[in-house]
């Protein structure tokens, strides 16, 4: 378990830093350090296993379901990685406690590298592949964080971005990939994939498998053409470039190859594929290195070049290429994060990374700059330092090797990679450190406080150990890990600094004098290069990503342009298309009904809903026009159900016909009276065919419904409602019994409907809302707004109203009517108070509360339900028993009858809250003073004014 | 019947009465409203718990209403994937009332008992076992959201309120023809019930039948914003305010849900001639509304307008794991459906509490003076936004391979993988280009204060829940199997809605 514990504990000890730093810097990075220092000592407890051949396991289960699980396992290949992770990154930390300034913030900096070495951690020592990932994508978006660290600069937000789509794009082809070589496989755990290479290589997912996993590899190992991001990384606070971009997170490219080549390498397809890839990234990488300006930036190519040189030796798919590979992985981390760390000193120190504002550092600078120069003469492969000899065994195999029937190619362009490999570390070293001191740094050069300058230390010392004495202090760790990445007996190899006169050795002499030249004519070679055209990947990757926002922008104002006619039109064209398709899929016979007879009623009713229906298109921009059509569509569907028997139906729509006119009239009042024409013909004739289609499609269906005699539950309603429902009138027990269920959440429809009313036009009630309407609304009114005639009519029959109201829901249950019907009636009374005598004349006399009515309705309703519980039955369980009364005469009290109340009080609420809103803001829109007349005499007033003249 | 019997029920009543006690007492006072509406939440969250445990035996159980008999009258259904969306739903709405107590709910009337019926209405059709009965519970939901939508006002919302309402009653009118043709063929409107007689249907009416399925199916498709069905989803999350467009995130999930039991279960793969009616538009509408979702979060201008997208890329996703209709796809689904909920309502809180700190730059994406809380808002909206996008290690990317995964019993499984894979790249470049912009690069501090406390709180809540979700996700996938087994287990449902002799008699 101590194994996971070595990935867990980076992102545990994430909290850490931000917690700590309150304490001091110096608190934190000792709290950042221990808590790296405490995963490398768990790790180093493994050792012994490791190095005596055991490969030390751990894990837990995660998701079993799809294959994922914690586990890790700590193989050669794997332990030095993390090893290498561990380490460096301590080193990485005491550097950033020195480089960062005061005004970084330094426990943000730190949680973020340790959620990083965390991830690195994860993927050098997964065993589940998709675990792999879950590490894998985080080094990415860690990275994103830490390139972008310095936020306000916008080339460390671009060069963040850039690296994030790129790697965390190849990550996902990674997805895809390693999900195919688990299928492949059979098996999510990399211990059983790395045992079963030739079922592998034998499936017809090897290549789709390979392909996407190379994607992933090369765009994280920044391999030609993705190597673009690296450079720009750039931008990050040089520990991060010396950690993240030059020593592990760029080799977890690499690693994967290593990782997976015992089950991937070996065919032709890897061959052909990564060798040249990875000989085109040295030389291009190598190329651009020489030239850059930018110390950082320059060793960043160089970085891209050795990648190069890895996934080339991991590419040519032979063991002793793959020993090399691994071997340069260990001194390329030295050297190259002892470098980027010096850089950062420089840099730190005297104000610039500009080579051509360098030079002459050497004697301001010695500890530096010595460290320096030993660690470039690594990177340039002289003779004593380790990269000499990894090098040298780059150029042996790069020798041997021969790609589709070309002897020369790689050994040529090897060898003028390295031409330029020393090319560019002379240039580092030279241009930096050496020649005359100048006047002219924008600081004042000095060798920097301990803590920055031991680091670069540390790693000098196996460059240079390693160099000299490659077999005992390199040997074990270089077996470990290449047989693990081999997976079989290794090949017969020495690790020396002398093997006589080899090809490779030529070839590094070629190099040397090929440098030396190039050195000497650099500014010819410059002034070439400068001739040459220039590719800026990032002005590109800008220029592309821009262009693409734009079209996406584009296409979506294209497709979300906010007509609602447009959005219909496709949607009710989607409907026809599926619908028809619906219908013509299947299997369709004509009805067998016989149609009814046509009658004139029937014909006249016909004609007239058409003529209606006709009628609201014509005038549709005439509002008061299209609605009073409306309501004839209103009548003759009224009429329809009287026709067929449904009294109630018939009931109901009238008086929903009539409330909704009313309340329609009363907003249109407060609306512009007519639409403009905004569409042209032919997009009229367009959405004209779209509709008629929709149209003729519904009528078909109805048609096709009307014509068959379906057998259907109605049957148990008709028989049941007496002695189950305690009813007879079918319909309402259907309401208020069988489906009570929905009349209480309809009705709650309806409350919410005036509640939303209310609130929605509660602003309405304000300023500019009224000032917005009052300049929209005509200046002429009709002269009486509140004739006589209405007036007194609706008082007196405002009684009569509410006493048919009541009988309406009284006698419900058994005849046509019910609360709903009967709440309907009521309001419409109530609402004609409104329309005759004023809004202010009936609010002021309206003693209950419209919101209190819905939400006394909608609870009465729902308590009438709960109720039920108390006999051990469901929700809405209805009883109903006969009282014998000696005035009335025996009658029938159904439970459903207080659940009807419910449905009245809301109703009524309802229709009244929603008047009473609208009158509002009516009134304050035109808040002329209330008609008191004609009704209503007042003793105090002696003098009476003419009635409704004032408005 | 015991009184626990009853806790199916509760779910819908108690929002439902909470609201109009807070209509009846509390009209004017806020801060009583506030008390309620959480406590109630909280409760319901109880409720839900209990809910899922008594269903996670694996037992389908039906509430008959009114003590009708089944078909006759309506009947509710409780199994793991109703109980799943309660126990979500509760959730979500207790981090949603809690956000919007800080402050959001005063710049309007009647934000609780809205959101209360909101509750009450999504409630009722994750339990619901009645076609019928679903169209009555969207109706709630519908005006419950229209009103919660329209929640503070303004004409930008008002506009994109104008077209919700319009598009959702368009899509109301075809619900009720796609249930009259299905009740005029079948005579029935009990989902059980119609489970049994689809498959029986007689050969001169299939035509009928199946244009009334695939009718509502485009209901419960519009629903779930399902392109070319989805117009009115962006402005109408982007336009409303952050507490309602989060709750808003479970309504889509009602119309997948809807999807998941009528095209499941009615018309699933036992239904005779229309077996798996729906199916041969789910897969490639999702991966448009996928492809749709991608390309509107580049292009968008404001952090609303990117989340919304969002939204309809994570329904994309959702619908090619449902469009399966096995179980491996549905459990898949089912886990991508809970983490994009919870995700997905995260983010519309933080863009909610990005637009209160930006003041006058509001959410555009566009440089602007850092705001107070900056690093933590960058931090949240970081980690919403790795959950969305489906990169490691959030549930998000767990919901995604486990998609991959079960999407390959298609035949057009390498198209599924291209397009989500490379829709996730898109929208990582999305949302990397938004919060840089947004938490980056601001200029010097304004004077805004910190975020307010409460509405963090929340955040900081569902994010921790997608970490969990995470964490959890071995035992909660292994649940979800069950449950997608479960929902895609014909016999068990009409067992339990029509009783046993019924099962015997299908004989499947």
């Amino acid at each position: 378990m101590t194994l996971l514990l070595v990935v867990l504990i980076p992102f545990m000890g994430a909290l850490l830093p931000p917690l700590v730093i309150r304490s001091g810097r110096n608190t934190c990075a000792v709290a950042t350090g221990g808590v790296t220092l405490l995963a490398l000592a768990l790790l180093m407890s493994h050792a012994p296993a490791v190095f005596s051949g055991e490969v030390p396991k751990a894990g837990v289960d995660w998701v079993p379901a799809m294959g994922l699980s914690l586990s890790v396992f700590a193989d050669g290949l794997g332990f030095f990685f993390a090893a290498m992770i561990l380490v460096i990154g301590l080193l990485v930390i005491v550097y950033a406690r020195f480089y960062l300034s005061r005004e970084d913030p330094m426990g943000r900096f730190f949680a973020y590298l340790l959620l990083f070495q965390g991830s690195m951690v994860g993927v050098v020592l997964s065993d589940n592949v998709i675990l792999l990932l879950v590490f894998w994508e985080m080094t990415s978006l860690t990275s994103f964080l830490l390139i972008g660290f310095w936020t306000k600069r916008a080339d460390a937000r671009q060069g963040a971005r850039m690296a994030l789509v790129i790697t965390g794009g190849g990550g996902l082809a990674l997805i895809a990939g390693l999900l195919l070589l688990a299928q492949a496989a059979g098996s999510y755990q990399l211990t059983e994939i790395l045992s079963r290479g030739e079922m592998v290589r034998a499936s017809p997912l090897y290549l789709p498998a390979l392909l996407l996993v190379l994607a992933g590899a090369f765009t994280k190992s920044a391999q030609f053409p993705f190597h673009f991001w690296l450079p720009h990384a750039m931008a990050a606070p040089t520990p991060v470039s010396a950690y993240l971009h030059s020593a592990t997170m760029v080799k977890a490219g690499v690693f994967l190859l290593a990782r997976l080549w015992p089950v991937l390498a070996g065919t032709e397809a890897w061959f052909l594929i990564i060798a040249p890839a990875g000989l085109v990234t040295m030389l291009i990488g190598a190329a651009i290195a020489l030239f850059r300006n930018d110390l950082k930036g320059l060793l960043a190519y160089s970085t891209v070049s050795h990648l190069g040189l890895m996934t080339m030796l991991l590419g040519l798919g032979t063991p002793m290429a793959a020993v090399a590979a691994v071997f340069h992985v260990i001194n390329h981390a030295t050297f190259k994060a002892a470098l980027f760390m010096s850089a950062g000193i420089v840099d730190h120190e005297a104000g610039t990374r500009d080579i051509r504002r360098l030079g002459g550092l050497m004697v301001l600078m010695p500890v530096t700059g010595t460290l320096a120069l030993l660690a470039a003469a690594s990177m340039a492969g002289v003779p004593l330092f380790n990269g000499f000899l990894s090098k040298e065994m780059m150029l042996e195999e790069a020798a041997h090797t021969s790609y589709l029937g070309l002897d020369l190619l790689f050994p040529v362009l090897a060898t003028v990679a390295a031409v330029f490999s020393v090319a560019y570390s002379a240039r580092f070293a030279i241009g930096t450190f050496l020649g005359p001191v100048r006047g002219d740094y924008p600081h004042h050069p000095h060798d920097p406080p301990l803590g920055m300058w031991l680091p670069v230390a540390v790693l000098v010392v196996p460059v240079i150990a390693i160099g000299l004495f490659p077999g005992p202090v390199a040997g074990p760790l270089v077996a470990l890990t290449a047989a693990a990445v081999i997976g079989g007996p290794l090949p017969d190899y020495h690790l020396a600094l002398w093997h006589g006169i080899t090809p490779a050795l030529v070839m590094s002499l070629v190099a040397f004098a090929g440098a030396a030249a190039l050195i000497l004519a650099f500014r010819r070679a410059d002034a070439l290069r400068a001739r040459l055209p220039r590719i800026d990947a990032k002005a590109m990757f800008e220029a592309s990503t821009g262009m693409f926002v734009v079209g996406c922008r584009r296409s979506l104002v294209a497709l979300h342009d906010g007509a609602l006619a447009r959005y219909m039109g496709v949607t009710v064209a989607t409907l026809i298309a599926v619908g028809g398709y619906g219908f013509w899929s299947a299997t369709h016979g004509a009805g067998t009904r016989p149609p009814l007879p046509v009658t004139a009623t029937a014909l006249t009713a016909f004609l007239a809903l058409v003529l209606a229906s006709g009628g609201v298109l014509a005038f549709h921009g005439e509002r008061l026009t299209a609605l009073i059509l409306t309501g004839v569509v209103g009548v003759v569907v009224a009429l329809a159900f009287l026709q067929f028997s449904a009294p109630d139906l018939a009931l109901t729509q009238i008086s929903v016909d009539v409330v909704t006119t009313i309340l329609m009239l009363l907003a249109l009042n407060l609306l512009p009276k007519a639409t403009p024409r905004e569409q042209s013909l032919a997009v009229r004739w367009r959405d004209g065919t779209v509709a008629g289609l929709a149209g003729l499609g519904v009528a078909g269906l109805a048609y096709a419904v009307m014509t068959r005699n379906g057998t259907s539950i109605s049957e148990y309603y008709l028989t049941q409602s007496k002695p189950g429902g305690g009813g007879t009138n079918v319909v309402n027990v259907i309401l208020v019994d069988f489906r009570g269920y929905d009349t209480f959440a309809e009705i709650i429809v309806l409350g919410i409907a005036a509640l939303a009313i209310y609130a929605l036009l509660d602003p309405a009630l304000k300023g500019a809302a009224v000032r917005r309407i009052k300049a929209m609304l005509p200046r002429t009114e009709s002269r009486d707004a509140h004739p006589l005639l209405l007036v007194v009519a609706t008082r007196v029959l405002l009684p009569l109203s509410l006493v048919v109201g009541a009988y309406i829901f009284l006698r419900g249950h058994n005849e046509p009517g019910g609360g709903f019907i009967a709440g309907l009636v009521v309001a419409i009374a109530l609402i004609m108070q409104y329309i005759a005598s004023g809004y202010g004349w009936a609010a002021e006399r309206m003693k209950v509360d419209a919101q209190s009515m819905i939400g006394a309705g909608v609870a009465i309703a729902g308590l009438t339900g709960i109720a039920a519980f108390a006999f051990g039955r469901p929700f809405l369980t209805s009883t109903f028993g006969y009282l014998h009364s000696p005035v009335v005469g025996t009658f029938e009290l159904a439970s459903a009858m207080a659940f009807d109340l419910g449905v009245f009080l809301t109703v009524v609420g309802v229709m009244l809250l929603s008047l009473a809103q609208l009158s509002r803001v009516a009134h304050r829109v035109d808040p002329s003073p209330e008609s008191r007349e004609p009704m209503d005499v007042q003793l105090e007033r002696t003098v009476p004014r003419t009635a409704g003249g004032e408005s | 019947m015991t009184p626990l019997d009853h806790m199916i029920i509760l779910p819908v009543i108690l929002p439902a009465m909470t609201a109009a006690f807070l209509v009846l007492a509390l009209r004017h006072h806020l801060k009583g409203q506030r008390t309620v509406s959480i406590v109630v939440t909280a409760l319901l969250l109880g409720i839900a718990t209990f809910l899922f445990a008594q269903a996670s035996d694996g037992t389908v159980r039906a509430y008959r209403l009114g003590d009708w008999p089944a078909p006759y009258g309506i009947t509710l259904v409780l199994d793991r994937l109703s109980a799943t969306l309660l126990l979500l739903t509760a959730v979500l709405a207790l981090c949603v009332a809690v956000y919007a107590a800080g402050g959001v709910d005063g710049r309007g009337r009647h934000f609780h008992p809205l959101f209360q019926f909101q509750l009450m209405g999504i409630n009722g059709a994750f339990l619901t076992g009645d076609v019928f009965n679903l169209f009555v519970f969207f109706e709630v939901m519908l005006i419950a959201s229209y009103g919660l939508m329209l929640h503070g006002g303004g004409p930008a919302r008002l506009k994109a309120g104008f077209q919700y309402v319009a598009i959702n009653l368009l899509a109301s009118v075809v619900f009720l023809v796609g249930v009259g043709l299905i009740y005029a063929v079948t005579g029935t409107l009990n989902m059980a019930d119609l489970a049994m007689k689809v498959p029986q249907v007689a050969e001169a009416d299939a035509a009928v039948l199946k244009a009334g399925a695939l009718l509502l199916f485009l209901v419960f498709a519009t629903k779930a914003a399902l392109v070319p069905l989805h117009w009115w989803l962006p402005a109408t999350y982007a336009g409303t305010s952050a507490p309602a467009a989060a709750l808003f995130m479970i309504m889509t999930k009602v119309g997948a849900y809807a999807i998941i039991r009528v095209y499941g279960l009615v018309f699933g793969a036992g239904a005779g001639p229309l077996a798996l009616a729906a199916a041969p538009f789910v897969i490639p509408a999702a991966l448009v509304t996928l492809g749709v979702g991608a390309i509107g979060l580049v292009g968008s201008r404001t952090l609303r307008d990117l989340s919304a997208f969002a939204v309809i890329a994570s329904m994309g996703t959702l619908l090619v794991a449902i469009g399966l209709f096995d179980t491996a796809g549905l459990s898949a689904g089912l886990y991508y459906l809970v983490h994009s909920t919870l995700a997905g309502a995260a983010l519309f809180l933080i863009a909610g509490l990005v637009q209160e700190q930006r003041g006058a730059a509001s959410d555009r994406l566009l440089p602007a003076p850092a705001m107070a809380g900056e690093t933590l808002l960058g931090g949240l909206f970081f980690l919403a936004a790795i959950a969305l996008v489906g990169l490691p290690p959030l549930s998000g990317f767990l919901g995604k391979v486990m998609i991959l995964q079960a999407a390959q019993a298609a035949a057009i499984w390498p198209w599924i993988w291209a397009l989500i894979l490379a829709a996730s790249l898109v929208m990582t470049f999305g949302f990397a280009r938004a919060g840089s912009v947004l938490f980056w690069a601001s200029g010097p501090a304004s004077e805004s204060r910190a975020p307010p406390a409460l509405p963090l709180a929340a955040v900081v809540l569902l994010l921790g829940l997608t970490v969990a979700w995470t964490l959890a996700a071995g035992p909660a996938t292994d649940g979800l199997q069950l449950t997608a087994r479960q929902a895609l287990d014909r016999s068990a449902y009409i067992g339990a809605v029509l009783g046993p002799d019924v099962r015997l008699a299908t004989g499947n």
